[in-house]
């Protein structure tokens, strides 16, 4: 409705385009953010291939091959060593990246490991900003009583240390799994991590959220479109979120990134995906007991974390600088 | 301002007390398993059980649980389910080693924050900004646990530069003894925040130098050091002051498990990483009311120095 009365020789404007406009072209100029957005990209793809390097190396991210052998540079060897030290990378196609103390394919497992990773990175922070725009915007445009419930609840997320409320969260479900009516999940889901991490990262979204729905509800177009007799619901969403939209994509990026790093904290605490299946943060709790024999454990999952984390974060990064509103999210996984 | 400051306790008081009953509910409605049926151990009767649940109060209805255990909080008698100790002492004896770890890295991580966000701010766009903000970004994509590791490992065991993990008492070692060993656990966790500083600061920075009041400073002819630190500088800290409250308030409840854990420090938050893997509800509880009271604590120190500094907060709402 309200972006319909824009009169559209704006368009043709060099500096004052549409919004969206502007701030695309101003992405497009940042070659750093683009080239480390198409890195992230690049990474997702890698994950999605996982069973194409799992075909090629001839084996599966759990099978073990502790009395197997390889060719390395014409000599044959051990996967596993008789005092449990597992091959070191191969860089061919059987453990390229080495192995782990069970004779499992790293390789394998960075890029399964990889899928779980960033699915609860980014089913995390969907869920995160599905839940906060709710909140935020309910609280915002009724407020009253029910911005006083909602705030009040966030209040107590904001003051529970979170990953302390994270990881207490975990251990519990991982146990007894969780059902809520006729939804099961059982202790091993991802689903669980996923769901906990999007949980406490809420109020990060929430609050700027409520803001700005706050200033946003005074705005002539929102009373034109309430004289016009729009509802509560179609102001909210027909109204109210399109101008959220920037908000939104300048936490998105920060959100995922968030959320891989605290999977990998939750998990490095026995509080997050469960062994058997790999993630990064289970294949570096695995590693670090074992960096003075096998560092490459610990390195290769560390370095392709921090290599996803980083373009998110450089991504992020302009996207904020593009739409220039302010987002951030605190480091909660210290 | 009395009010205000009145107010702002009452709300502590309210956010303690949902936070203690929330921890309590995560572990007493999530079926994980009777704890009087961990206690008994494997080959137990279903009478030692029914004993030891009457003996803990765990056949009493929820709400009384809560009383009970809050209770016991208070005077100091929580006793661990697991191994039997006191919680409280267990606490204690954590206490100066998690403060140690706090105190040195929040001051390190506001320092070097605020350095480099000035430095970036004020070299904004040339190399060493475009260098300086990589590094930072890198800081923050890190996770503490994985650097920490690689830390103690090569630059403590590999290297011998540093002891491999431990805490040292002042009392025993001597304090050049105790700051050897918790050097590496004040860069890795302020690496951390460092960059989230930084590039804040450095927002901040070019945000304020717009500012009319800063063309004004200038227009009267003072040097630019003098308009940077006493007009720039002074008011771009503000947020990042608030931000370190509450970080701060984090990091000195037992907030940073990974840290403590990786260097294995002892103190509150590995005692709580410890317990929780047990299911060890008592001290989970403990020390989740413990972090949330230093953060709701540091959170309203903040909210009542920002009260008295600017009319308007205390006057809205």
């Amino acid at each position: 409705m309200a972006s319909g009365v824009q009169p559209r020789s704006h368009a043709a404007l060099p500096e004052v385009g549409r919004p969206a406009g502007l701030a695309l072209r101003r992405l497009r100029r940042n070659r750093t953010a683009l080239g480390f957005g198409a890195l992230f990209v690049a990474l997702v793809a890698l994950a999605l291939a996982a069973p194409l390097w799992a075909h090629i190396a001839g084996t599966t991210p759990s099978k073990n091959h502790l009395s197997d052998t390889v060719v390395v540079d014409g000599r044959t060897e051990q996967v596993v060593t008789f005092d449990g030290v597992p091959i070191a990378p191969t860089w061919q196609k059987k453990f390229f990246l080495g192995a782990d103390t069970n004779g499992r394919d790293v390789a394998v497992r960075l890029l399964y490991g990889a899928r779980n990773s960033l699915f609860i990175g980014i089913a995390a922070a969907l869920i995160t900003t599905v839940l906060a725009v709710l909140l935020g915007t309910l609280a915002g445009y009724f407020r009253g009583w029910t911005d006083a419930v909602i705030s009040r609840s966030l209040d107590v997320l904001w003051a529970f240390p979170v990953l302390l409320l994270g990881v207490a969260l975990g251990v519990s479900l991982a146990l007894g799994g969780l059902k809520v009516g006729p939804l099961e999940i059982s202790g091993d889901s991802k689903w669980i991590p996923t769901m906990i991490i999007a949980v406490v990262s809420v109020v990060y979204l929430a609050r700027p959220i409520r803001g700005q729905v706050l200033s946003l509800r005074e705005k002539e177009f929102v009373e034109a479109a309430r004289a016009q007799g729009a509802g509560p619901l179609r102001i909210m969403f027909g109204e109210l979120l399109p101008n959220l939209v920037s908000t939104i994509l300048v936490f998105f990026a920060l959100l995922v990134a968030n959320a891989i790093l605290l999977e990998a904290a939750l998990s490095f605490l026995g509080a997050g995906v469960q062994p058997p299946e790999p993630s990064w943060g289970t294949m570096l709790a695995e590693g670090i007991t074992l960096l003075a024999t096998s560092p490459h454990l610990t390195i290769v999952p560390g370095l392709m974390l921090v290599l996803t984390v980083l373009s998110l974060n450089i991504f992020g990064d302009g996207v904020r600088d593009a739409l220039d509103p302010r987002g951030k999210v605190r480091p909660e996984h210290g | 301002m009395g009010r205000f400051v009145v107010r702002r306790l009452v709300g502590m008081v309210v956010v303690m007390f949902a936070v203690s009953v929330l921890t309590f509910l995560i572990f007493n409605v999530i079926p994980n398993g009777d704890p009087a049926d961990r206690m008994a151990g494997k080959n137990s009767t279903p009478a030692q059980i029914a004993a030891i649940e009457r003996e803990w109060g765990f056949d009493e209805p929820l709400y009384e649980q809560y009383l009970t255990t809050m209770e016991k909080v208070a005077s100091g008698d929580l006793i661990s389910y697991a191994n039997q100790t006191n919680v409280v002492e267990e606490i204690k004896r954590g206490l100066p080693r998690t403060f140690a770890l706090a105190i040195g890295a929040a001051l390190l991580w506001f320092a070097m924050g605020t350095a480099l966000g000035l430095y970036t701010a004020v070299r904004a766009g040339r190399w060493t900004d475009t260098l300086v903000t990589v590094l930072a970004l890198i800081g923050i994509s890190m996770p503490v646990f994985w650097l920490g590791a690689l830390a103690s490992y090569y630059l403590g065991f590999k290297a011998g530069l540093f002891p491999n993990g431990g805490y040292s008492e002042i009392g025993q070692a001597g304090v050049w003894e105790w700051v050897k060993h918790m050097i590496l656990p004040w860069a890795v966790l302020a690496t951390l925040f460092i960059g989230v500083y930084s590039r804040v600061l450095r927002a901040n920075v070019l945000d304020t130098l717009n500012e009319d009041y800063v063309r004004t400073a200038r227009a009267k002819g003072l040097t630019e050091r003098r308009v940077m630190v006493h007009h720039v500088l002074r008011n771009s800290l503000i947020p990042i002051v608030t931000l370190w409250g509450l970080d701060f308030g984090m990091v000195l409840g037992g907030g940073a498990i990974l840290t403590e854990t990786v260097f294995d420090l002892q103190g509150v938050g590995q005692y709580f990483a410890e317990s929780v893997g047990q299911l060890d509800v008592p001290p989970v509880l403990a020390v989740t009311l413990f972090g949330a009271f230093f953060i709701v604590l540091l959170n309203t120190l903040v909210d009542i120095a920002y009260a008295a500094l600017d009319p308007r907060i205390r006057l809205s709402s």
